[in-house]
């Protein structure tokens, strides 16, 4: 492998961390908090479930397609790609935080109430400690899924490790092709593994 | 004195059905008030409208004289031990963090709320050294239930909550903690409102019982009078006593 690929390599995987990154820590930002609230807000659930449930749909292709001539929003670059890969990662994150708060025993959620806490402290102190197994599972989830799916972001400009896989797909040269995916299956592999761990740790029982 | 817990012409309402119809009844202070039923009688649904956890539909529920819904519910839960079937004890802290929660709600300072726990673990017969650190999913379902009663007791409330509390315990097991619960009262004269399907233990442990039947009720009394009753729920209970208690009707 010449020096120039390794270096072009690292630098793009370099990039498609930043991509997942940002993405990822701007959907957890949006998507627990507003799976809290629809805990609070039951007859939210059916809209904001449904609109995350059809952004899940759009074939990742397409949606990063049809963000190209939106405002603000769209164009050419990352901040587009960036865009897509946040509404593809709202769904796992924000269904499991619902899931992980809503099955938190009745009979424990009576209790505290029972025993004189506020809203805030059974949250804080009993519903997430007791959702963090399930909340962190969708964050997994949502993670790997979205490691993979930034490698279509270099078909909008976007950068990260699918401009290897591109320029290999039309060029039909393997190794550039190789240079692209081996990377990106490897950080999603070190990812899972990695999350793993930190769910094993933080789960309180 | 006026009474420490007042139902005042209460009905429930849970959607399109009636729990609970103009029910007016009064638990003294110090005094340990069994509300015995079947299932679905209505006997929970009462319970929890005195800490609040429902508020009547129509009626009051006085606490000390003042309607549970001129009460911050905050502040009255924490005056009010809770404890229910299924123990609801908190699986992700220790059994002396699940005892030690309304201290600490409270303020207290840690020194004080670990001796607290370590004092009430000894009452309900659960050696501290032996138990504080462990969880909950490590117990017995008689432990858990003696930690459920320890947290309940913890902020010494003057008013104590307990639904079918050894509802879900063995035989022996509850016979042992039914004595218990009438060692500790013997200390401790808390004020306490006490629901039960099991009319043995309503003998046992009421200093006097109430039948609820159908959301209403239909004797209010000491053990003599229930034993003696002619109402018809009252005798459907009868029949479930031994030799034992018949022979004193």
């Amino acid at each position: 492998m010449s020096s120039a690929l390794a270096r072009d390599i690292l630098d793009l995987t370099l990039e498609h961390l930043f991509l997942v990154g940002l993405s990822m820590g701007i959907a957890a930002a949006l998507a627990i908090p507003a799976g809290i609230l629809l805990t609070r807000r039951t007859f939210l659930q059916r809209w904001v479930l449904g609109f995350a449930n059809i952004m899940q749909t759009v074939p990742s292709l397409a949606l990063f397609g049809f963000l190209i001539p939106l405002p603000f929003l769209g164009g050419i670059g990352k901040h587009t790609a960036i865009v897509a890969l946040v509404l593809y990662a709202l769904l796992p994150i924000l269904r499991n935080t619902l899931t992980g708060i809503l099955n938190v025993d009745p009979a424990v959620r009576e209790s505290a109430v029972a025993m004189g806490m506020t809203g805030r402290q059974l949250l804080w102190e009993v519903e997430l400690p007791l959702a963090t197994r399930t909340i962190l599972a969708g964050l997994r989830i949502a993670t790997v899924t979205t490691i993979g799916t930034a490698t279509i972001a270099a078909a909008i400009g976007g950068g990260g490790l699918g401009v290897f896989i591109f320029r290999g797909l039309a060029s039909v040269d393997t190794t550039l092709l190789l240079a692209g995916a081996v990377p990106a299956a490897l950080i999603a592999l070190a990812a899972d593994r990695g999350l793993e761990w930190v769910e094993h740790k933080l789960s309180p029982v | 004195m006026s009474p420490f817990v007042s139902f005042r012409q209460v009905s429930a309402r849970i959607g399109q059905n009636d729990i609970l119809h103009d029910l007016s009844f009064n638990v003294e202070a110090g005094e340990t008030l069994v509300l015995l039923g079947r299932s679905g009688s209505g006997k929970t649904t009462a319970l929890k409208m005195v800490n609040g956890l429902l508020l009547p539909s129509a009626g009051d529920v006085l606490i000390e004289g003042k309607p549970t819904t001129a009460w911050d519910l905050i502040r009255l839960r924490r005056r009010i031990g809770y404890v229910i079937q299924d123990t609801g004890l908190f699986p992700h802290f220790t059994v002396a963090a699940n005892v030690g929660l309304v201290p600490r709600l409270e303020g207290w300072q840690p020194r004080d709320i670990a001796a607290r726990a370590q004092h009430l673990l000894t009452q309900v017969g659960l050696p501290p050294a032996q138990f504080a650190t462990r969880y909950p999913r490590e117990l017995s379902g008689g432990q858990r239930q003696r930690v459920g009663i320890a947290r309940a007791l913890a902020a010494d409330p003057p008013l104590l909550l307990l639904d079918e509390p050894f509802g879900a315990l063995d035989p022996v097991t509850r016979v042992e903690l039914q004595q218990q619960f009438l060692d500790l009262r013997k200390g401790l004269n808390k004020t306490t409102l006490f629901v039960t399907h099991d009319v043995r233990e309503a003998l046992l442990l009421g200093t006097r019982i109430g039948v609820l039947h159908s959301g209403r009720l239909v004797f209010l009394g000491g053990r003599s009078e229930f034993l003696e009753s002619h109402d018809k729920e009252v005798q459907a209970f009868h029949t479930c006593l031994e030799e034992k208690w018949r022979g004193t009707i």
